[in-house]
C-alpha cells in the first residue's frame, strides 16, 4: 500500500514568480528506502515540507493537486497531528532544536504525547545512544557542533518512531564515518521495523547502496522515478548534474573502453570491486 | 603567507580547542584541514584572520602577528566563508549583501557594480540578483556567501566546508574555480569533510584530531591511509575503496583519481592472460 502519494502536486511560495515543485505525482510503498536526489534549488526541500503539512499550512502559498501520507490527506490535518506519522530532519539543525539541553529536545515530541515517564527514559535514551550523543545529553544543543547538533535532531525524531522518517541532507555537517553510521541506523530500523524513510541528498557515494528507490528531481518537477542501477547508469541522469557516485562511473569508463566489468551496475566500492575482483578470475 | 606557531586555544567552557599546533601555509597553496567534528578545524582556522587569538603561541599573516592587527585589516587579504551561511548573510536582496564588503573596503560604484556582476555570474548566481538570500535553498545561500568574500579578491580564502548543500554541478564549479585562483597565485584553505572532493582536486592535507595536528602530506598518501583515517573518523574515497580491495592482486593501494584508476585497470586486463 502506498503510504506516500502524491497527484499532479504544485506549490507557489507566496510572492514567488514561479512554482517550486510542479506536477509532482509519486508514490512511496510502506517500507520503501526512498532517495530523492537533483540539482541544489529543485524543489527537494519544498516537497519534503509537504510531507507533513509544513506546506501549505506554515509557508502558506498555493498548493495544486492531492497528497496523502499515512492514510491522511495533508491538506486536511493541522501538522502537529501529521506529526504523529511523520519526523521530519531539516537540513540546518539549528531551525529544529531550542530545548535547554539535549534531552529535553529529544524528549520534547514524546512528552506532547503524552507518553508515561518511564517510557520516555527509555525511548530518549535509545535514541541517544543510536545517534552517539549519550554523554552529550545535559549540554545545551546550542554550545555543541553542528555535526552534534544534527545528530540531536535525529534523535528527537527517532526518539518518535514515526511510520515515515524524512531526512533532509540530515548529515551535511557530519563527518563521513559518523554520517555512515547514522545511515547504518537508520538503514537498519528500515529494515527491522518497516518505518519508510525519505532521504534527500547529494552525496550518493555514501547513500546509494541503501535505496531501492530513486526520485531525481530537476526545476521542480519529477524527472527520473525508479531503479536506481538503471537511472544512475543513465547518461541523461549525469547531465542533470546528478552526483554519480565515482564506483558507478569508473564502471561506466570501463565499459567504454570495452571491458564489461559484469552486468549488473554498481553502486558502490564494495559491488564494484567484487565485480573486478571476479572479473579477474578470482573469486 | 600564514605561520602557526604551537597555538593554543580555549572556548569559555574550558574545553582546551587547540592544543598546540604549527603549520605553515605558502602564498599560492591550496591545502585541506580534515579531521572529525570537534577535532579543532574550525577553531584553528578562525585564527587565519584574527577571529580568535591565541591564548598561547602565534600567527602571522604575511608576517604581521594577528594580535597586533585588526580583524577588519586583515579580512582585506584573508577572506573567510563559514560553514553555515546564515552566520554571515543579512542583507536584503542578493547584490547587496554582495556590495557590502566592497563599500566598506571604499571600491568606486563602478568597481562595486562590476565585481558584483563578476561574482553573481561566477556562482550561477545572476539571476537572484534581486531576490532575498533568505528565500533561496541552503546551496544556493552558501553560494551567496562565497560570492560576497570573492568579490573584493582577497589574497587567502578560507572556506569552511564550502561543499557542504552543493549540487554535483556546483562542486565541479568550485574545483575549477580553485584551480583559475591557484594559477592567479591564491592560497587557498578549505575544511572539509568530503573525501571525494579532496580526492578530485588533490591538495595538500592536513589531518587533525583532538586539536592537534596527526598527519600531512599529499592527498594521494594521506587518503589511502585506512589507519590514519579511521583515527579521524574519515573514511577513505570510493576509488581509494576499491583499489584496497583489489591489492592482493597485485593492485597499487594509493589511488584516488578515477582517470588513473581506469588506466591501471585496463593495462591489468590486456596483460591478463587468458
Amino acid at each position: 500500500m502506498a503510504t506516500i502519494e502524491t497527484k499532479n502536486l504544485t506549490y507557489t511560495y507566496p510572492g514567488a514568480a514561479k512554482p517550486s515543485i510542479e506536477d509532482v505525482s509519486i508514490k512511496v510503498e510502506k517500507g520503501e528506502f526512498v532517495l530523492i536526489t537533483g540539482p541544489s534549488g529543485c524543489g527537494k526541500t519544498t516537497l519534503c515540507r509537504c510531507f507533513n503539512g509544513l506546506v501549505p499550512h506554515f509557508y502558506q502559498g498555493e498548493l495544486k493537486g492531492e497528497i496523502t501520507v499515512a492514510g491522511e490527506d495533508v491538506l486536511k490535518r493541522h501538522t502537529y497531528e501529521m506529526a504523529k506519522h511523520v519526523g521530519l530532519v531539516f537540513q540546518n539543525p539549528e531551525n529544529q532544536l531550542f530545548a535547554l539541553s539535549v534531552e529535553k529536545d529529544v524528549a520534547f515530541g514524546l512528552e506532547n504525547l503524552g507518553v508515561p515517564r518511564e517510557e520516555i527514559r527509555k525511548k530518549v535514551d535509545w535514541a541517544l545512544n543510536q545517534t552517539g550523543i549519550y554523554d552529550l545529553r545535559e549540554r545545551s544543543p546550542h554550545e555543541i557542533s553542528g555535526g552534534q547538533q544534527q545528530r540531536v535532531a535525529i534523535a528527537a525524531v527517532l526518539a518518535m518512531e514515526p511510520e515515515i522518517i524524512v531526512l533532509d541532507e540530515p548529515t551535511s555537517f557530519l563527518d563521513p564515518l559518523s554520517a555512515q553510521k547514522i545511515f547504518d541506523v537508520i538503514y537498519d530500523l528500515n529494515k527491522k521495523q518497516g518505518i519508510t524513510v525519505v532521504l534527500v541528498e547529494h552525496r550518493l557515494d555514501l547513500t546509494a547502496k541503501y535505496t531501492n528507490h530513486l526520485i531525481v528531481m530537476d526545476e521542480g518537477k519529477v524527472r527520473f522515478e525508479g531503479d536506481p542501477r538503471e537511472i544512475l547508469n543513465s547518461e541523461e541522469t549525469r547531465l542533470i548534474g546528478v552526483g554519480i557516485p565515482k564506483a558507478t562511473l569508473l564502471y561506466q569508463l570501463l565499459k567504454k573502453d570495452g571491458f564489461s566489468v559484469g552486468d549488473k551496475t554498481p553502486l558502490s566500492s564494495e559491488e564494484l570491486a567484487d565485480q573486478l575482483l571476479e572479473a579477474f578470475g578470482t573469486k | 603567507m600564514i605561520e602557526a606557531v604551537d597555538v593554543h586555544y580555549s572556548y569559555a567552557n574550558k574545553v582546551e580547542a587547540l592544543k598546540g599546533v604549527s603549520l605553515t601555509v605558502k602564498d599560492g597553496e591550496f591545502l585541506a584541514i580534515m579531521g572529525q567534528n570537534g577535532a579543532g578545524k574550525s577553531t584553528f582556522v578562525k585564527h587565519f584572520n584574527g577571529l580568535l587569538k591565541p591564548a598561547s603561541g602565534k600567527v602571522l599573516v604575511d608576517g604581521v602577528e594577528t594580535t597586533k592587527t585588526s580583524v577588519a585589516a586583515l579580512a582585506r587579504n584573508v577572506g573567510f566563508v563559514f560553514q553555515n551561511p546564515d552566520h554571515q548573510l543579512f542583507s536584503e536582496t542578493v547584490e547587496e549583501e554582495i556590495a557590502f564588503a566592497l563599500k566598506n573596503f571604499g571600491f568606486a560604484p563602478d568597481v562595486v557594480e562590476s565585481r558584483v556582476t563578476w561574482a553573481l555570474e561566477l556562482l550561477s548566481l545572476t539571476q537572484y540578483r534581486k531576490t532575498s538570500p533568505f528565500l533561496l535553498s541552503g546551496g544556493e545561500r552558501k553560494r551567496v556567501a562565497l560570492a560576497s568574500v570573492l568579490a573584493w579578491d582577497p589574497q587567502t580564502l578560507i572556506l569552511d566546508e564550502p561543499t557542504i548543500g552543493q549540487d554535483h554541478e556546483q562542486k565541479e564549479k568550485l574545483t575549477q574555480f580553485i584551480v583559475q585562483m591557484q594559477s592567479q597565485g591564491k592560497t587557498v584553505v578549505i575544511v572539509t569533510h568530503d573525501v571525494e572532493f579532496v580526492a578530485e582536486c588533490n591538495p595538500r592535507v592536513v589531518l587533525m584530531k583532538e586539536g592537534k595536528i596527526v598527519a600531512q602530506g599529499p592527498g594521494k598518501d594521506i587518503l589511502t591511509n585506512p589507519q590514519i583515517l579511521a583515527e579521524s573518523s574519515i573514511v577513505l574515497p570510493q576509488i581509494a575503496q576499491v583499489f584496497t580491495k583489489l591489492s592482493p592482486l597485485g593492485f597499487p593501494k594509493n589511488v584516488i583519481d578515477i582517470y588513473e584508476a581506469e588506466k591501471i585497470i585496463l593495462k591489468a586486463k590486456e596483460s591478463k592472460p587468458q
